[in-house]
């Protein structure tokens, strides 16, 4: 492997200085289940790694005042996993979470890293669609926020600019009653990449002719993790079989998947409108029986 | 570029210097010659290379090694205390649960982490606590029976 040097700035502002010094040739680290395998196989050829798990506020997993979660960007899969907050508060996200490889890496991989590295397979990312999440970015020239959805540019591609680094990612409290499934297919039951998986998010709302309203989100089964707005508005007129029958074939048409060693188009494509049924038939299952509570 | 790191290995106080690139795995088997940590695919697939690092199992091939700087590792080396073998190697030994040996330390770290979190494990809870550490000979069955009887003689000792 090629030698790189190693550090651990003290502030924001020493890491995005380095960054900028090193102009292309510092890469960010956190939990290291990516980076370090891109290294070892010749896609980086990184002079320096800054590790920004010890910047201040990078570790937080907490409930801020307006009821979001915030989550460091240097917090693992397993923290979020296994937090009672996560679990009772953002149930999709926890399951995403829970979803990804083994115990061993989901101790060290983090939610920063899974939406940094911006792969169509990141299984924290169809949650943090569907909750409509926010990432929170450092940079010399000020602090910004982006919704998710405009983060992520492309596979691999996200909307950092030099010198800029995320800090941390809110997710905003789903409304009242909301149930969420997350349904993902990998080669094996547990522990696998997503061969492709849906997020669906529901909860009641008067105001839609289905008396619900819907996210939902496709992973592995486009350049990037995305969402299914025309089945969200189906699925907000009408909830009735021909509704989520007509939600999952328009999930299934809004993916654009390929042919890979995981499986072909036609398999994802299909597997979209039957995870997309089984999500959306849980979904309400969940959401009706509080309804008639 | 070298670094200099103050570690703990299985309770013994380590001061040396890394190479900053060098993975924790490379640190243990090539430095401090704690060769029971085993390299097998050198991307967290397969789990051979399993350690404790503050008490949790992670892929010490994907942490740096001064990464480790302060910190406590514990390797399948530790395991033992005062020449006893730990129960979960007692009964990988008693249910066969090796045989070519090579992902052994790494099943026996996870298993013995598994056990502390919970102490009561059903057999879905031991298949996804292990379903990072991969054995190609064994077929897991073996391993879970394994894992099963550690975790009863686990209680018993606790009552």
């Amino acid at each position: 492997m090629q030698p790189f040097d190693y550090v651990k700035p003290n502030s924001l502002e020493e890491a995005s200085a380095l960054l900028i010094e090193h102009n292309g040739d510092a890469r960010l680290m956190a939990g290291m289940t990516d980076l370090l395998i891109r290294i070892e196989r010749g896609f980086f050829h990184p002079r320096l790694v800054v590790d920004v798990k010890a910047l201040p506020g990078m570790r937080d997993l907490l409930v801020v005042r307006n009821g979001d979660l915030r989550i460091g960007a240097a917090v693992t899969m397993n923290e979020v996993a296994l937090s009672p907050t996560a679990r009772s508060g953002w149930p999709l996200l926890a399951e995403g979470c829970q979803s990804v490889a083994s115990y061993q890496l989901r101790n060290r991989a983090t939610v920063g890293g899974n939406v940094c590295n911006a792969s169509p397979a990141a299984d924290s990312v169809p949650a943090l669609l569907c909750y409509e999440a926010s990432v929170h970015i450092f940079g010399t020239d000020g602090d910004r926020t982006l919704p998710l959805a405009e983060f992520i540019t492309g596979p691999g591609r996200t909307a950092l600019q030099r010198g800029e680094l995320v800090t941390a990612i809110t997710v905003p409290a789903p409304a009242r009653g909301a149930a969420g499934k997350f349904l993902k297919l990998g080669r094996t039951a547990v522990g696998d990449i997503s061969v492709m998986n849906v997020a669906v998010l529901g909860w009641p709302d008067k105001a839609t002719p289905s008396g619900s309203q819907w996210r939902i989100a496709l992973g592995s089964v486009a350049p990037t993790v995305i969402r299914a707005p025309e089945a969200e508005r189906i699925l907000a007129a009408n909830t009735s079989m021909a509704g989520i029958e007509a939600a999952a074939q328009a999930a299934s048409d809004a993916s654009r998947p390929i042919d890979d060693i995981r499986a072909t188009a036609a398999y994802r494509r299909d597997m979209v409108r039957v995870l997309t049924r089984r999500g959306v038939e849980g979904v309400l299952a969940e959401i009706g029986e509080q309804a008639n509570r | 570029m070298r670094h200099d790191i103050s570690f703990t290995v299985n309770g013994e106080p380590y001061n040396i210097a890394v190479e900053s690139h060098h993975n924790l795995l490379q640190v243990l088997r090539e430095q401090l010659v704690l060769t029971g940590t085993k390299n097998g695919c050198s991307e967290g697939e397969c789990g051979a290379c399993t350690v404790l690092l503050n008490g949790e199992p992670v892929n010490a091939c994907l942490v740096l090694g001064v990464e480790a700087d302060g910190h406590e590792i514990v390797t399948v080396e530790g395991l033992a205390t005062d020449g006893h073998l730990a129960p979960i190697q007692q009964t990988m030994i008693d249910a066969g649960g090796t045989q070519c040996g090579f992902c052994t330390p790494g099943v026996l770290i996870a298993a013995h982490a598994l056990l502390q979190r919970n102490p009561n494990p059903s057999e879905t809870d031991i298949r996804e606590g292990l379903v990072g550490n991969l054995c190609r000979c064994t077929g897991y069955t073996r391993i879970v029976d394994a894992v099963f009887e550690a975790a009863r003689l686990q209680r018993v000792s606790n009552q």
